[in-house]
């Protein structure tokens, strides 16, 4: 009856062989193919190392008025554009500055990535129901696997530094990104689709005149969430030498400083806070026409 | 044979069934499965059962039927927003059912303007960048669009609201972009499903009127889609009468007045203001030979009883005489005529 107590699994010798075996044939794509793989990041990487760079050299000046004012265009609301300015103020008076810049940097860089990539995909997704069907569980994994997971056949690949860790920032932080532009186009009103149809568009006028300029509420609040996701992978990003806020927290957790975790810590909820109430406040501004109504 | 004008439409043999695999069940119902039949054994909708109708280029034919006769089903054939499932439809001759990919969409630019029940503006633009959807997607220059689709929102009264955002107007404004918009293409063949059955009825009948007027001088092949008999019968120079997907009665509004198929026609009509659609060549006393008196006022034939009454009313006589197409007199009609034929005390006489 050893069956019904012990579950009866894989006998130990082939299982370790199997993991053995899939590991050293990663581990020979890795050494055959990392080369390869990494020139192919390296647009990324000069990407990267040059938006930090801006933003940690530029005067700090400077780069308040430039957040200043997008966030002006953005929201149209001095409260906003208020806080805004509080919030900087505090993290550069608490001495958190550049590594401020530094996550701002790899956020923006990040949530470029996911719109690049994810407004396509999420827009196939609501054009072909088989797509959809393959596409679903792949974006289930990629929000529950838990991050360290694929940070290591990443790492293998491509090593430390902030190109591996862009990688795992924007697996993590995409999939709201394409859930929402496929829904935000399959609820375009099927009367006003028929309408287009019926003055002869073709699928891309119908895509660009008419179902991208009615989903982009909700694809603005796919790109809120993916900035809200990409902040929360900071700290893991870290781990593998993503420069930024990241850093402090981890080393405060190794060496139990709370006051230092608690500050950067409050730093990232302040730039959160930022980009939500911007992004929020223009994907409103798109809305407004819909909402005013006559009478 | 076939009416070759601009914008003349043939339906021919129309079926269309609705499910997951209509080709299968179309030869069964040729041969005259039910509807309920059909639906019940097979789980498939019979959406139009051999629909023929002539439209003539420059013409109003309007289909009036109750919610699911499939009237709406049908004008979607003639853009073909719905591929149906066996039958022609031939607009300028050329059967839309047959067109490629590429000369639908061509087809849909050029020859056809529709305007829709629930309006179907996109809210994203305003008014002027709705009117000019159309001549946008045919490509055409944005400054000359612009000039044509001012020209169109001044003709259907919306001068000063280029610039305002649909959900800003009230229905029937909104419905007056979606009809410049229709009309701004300049296509021949105007499709109009429901158009105005969303309007509160003063409105609607300023609609009809506008419709009426700019019929007068575009001469546009109309299809337009009502479940309202006062509209079909205003508008209509044919009227088509639905049901399950059946057509079961075509002709003039006199027709469907005087001479309904069927009872569930004739109930339709009961109530309807005969007066003003039966017209007083159908109730007059021909002529045999001799001129009428001198000293009665003439109507045209093709007036209405309730116009001829106005006018008989106004005079002493107490009878008019009749003048056709030519001038000519035709026929003599009493006041004792039309007030019968208005209440419909004895059947009429046919012509």
């Amino acid at each position: 009856m050893d069956w019904l107590v012990e579950f009866p699994h894989m006998n130990d010798d082939s299982l370790r062989a199997l993991k053995k075996t899939i590991d050293e044939g990663f581990r020979g794509f890795t050494r055959s193919h990392g080369d390869t793989i990494e020139a192919l990041f390296s647009p990324l990487k000069f990407f990267l190392i040059h938006s930090e760079r801006i933003m940690v050299e530029a005067p700090w000046p400077i780069v308040t008025a430039v957040i200043l004012a997008i966030a002006w265009i953005g929201s149209r609301s001095w409260r906003i554009v208020l806080g805004c300015l509080v919030t900087l103020l505090a993290i550069g008076f608490f001495g958190m500055w550049e590594d401020t810049m530094r996550t701002i940097s790899m956020i923006f860089v990040c949530t470029l990535l996911a719109v690049v990539i994810g407004i396509p995909i999420g827009i196939l997704m609501s054009r072909s129901e088989r797509f959809r069907r393959v596409m679903n569980p792949i974006l289930d994994v990629m929000q529950t696997m838990p991050s360290f997971v694929y940070l290591i056949p990443v790492v293998m690949l491509l090593g430390i530094g902030k190109v591996p860790g862009l990688i795992a920032v924007v697996i993590y932080a995409i999939p709201p990104m394409i859930r929402l532009t496929d829904l935000g186009i399959r609820l375009v009103d099927k009367d006003v689709l028929e309408a287009a149809d019926a003055f002869g568009s073709s699928n891309w006028q119908k895509l660009t005149k008419v179902q991208l300029p009615l989903a982009l509420p909700t694809v603005m609040a796919g790109i809120n969430q993916t900035i809200m996701m990409a902040l929360a992978m900071v700290v893991v990003a870290s781990m593998i030498g993503v420069q930024g806020l990241g850093q402090p927290v981890l080393k405060a957790i190794a060496n139990q400083y709370f006051t230092l975790g608690l500050f950067n810590g409050f730093a990232i909820v302040g730039i959160a806070i930022m980009f939500d109430r911007v992004s929020q406040a223009y994907g409103k501004r798109l809305q407004q026409h819909r909402e005013v109504t006559h009478g | 044979m076939a009416d070759r004008a601009a914008g003349g439409i043939q339906i021919r043999n129309l079926y269309k069934i609705f499910g997951s695999d209509p080709q299968a069940y179309i030869d069964a119902v040729k041969a005259g499965m039910t509807k309920a039949e059909l639906n019940e054994k097979h789980g498939h909708i019979l959406g139009l059962r051999d629909i023929n109708i002539e439209i003539p280029s420059g013409t109003i034919q309007v289909i009036m039927g109750l919610s699911g006769s499939g009237k709406s089903t049908l004008i979607r054939h003639i853009n073909r927003l719905i591929d149906p499932t066996a039958g022609e439809v031939l607009v300028d001759g050329t059967d839309v059912v047959k067109m490629t990919e590429a000369e639908l969409l061509s087809f849909r630019r050029q020859q056809t303007g529709m305007v829709f029940q629930k309006f179907a503006l996109l809210p994203h633009r305003n008014v002027l960048d709705n009117t000019l959807y159309g001549l946008e997607v045919r490509g055409i220059d944005r400054q000359k669009g612009i000039d044509t689709a001012m020209r169109w929102l001044d003709r259907v009264g919306l001068k000063g609201f280029e610039q305002k955002y649909p959900n800003q107007l009230s229905g029937g404004m909104q419905q007056r972009v979606g009809l410049a918009r229709a009309l701004a293409n300049d296509a021949p063949v105007l499709l109009m499903d429901e158009a105005y059955s969303a309007l509160d009825p003063l409105i609607r009948t300023d609609m009809q009127t506008m419709l009426l007027e700019l019929q007068k001088e575009l001469h546009k092949t109309v299809v337009f889609i009502t479940h309202d008999l006062d509209e079909a019968l205003r508008l209509g120079d044919q009227i088509a009468i639905l049901r399950d997907g059946e057509i079961i009665q075509q002709g003039s509004s006199q027709d469907i007045v005087l001479r309904p198929a069927d009872d569930y026609v004739a109930n339709f009509v009961k109530e309807v203001n005969r007066g003003r659609f039966i017209h007083v060549d159908a109730v007059m006393a021909p002529f045999s030979g001799s001129a009428g008196p001198d000293d009665q006022p003439a109507i045209p034939a093709e007036a209405t009883i309730e116009e001829a009454a106005r006018v008989v009313m106004a005079h002493p006589a107490g009878s008019a005489t009749v003048r056709g197409k030519d001038g000519k007199a035709i026929g003599v009609v009493s006041l004792r005529d039309l007030t019968a034929a208005m209440v419909k005390a004895e059947p009429v006489a046919t012509r």
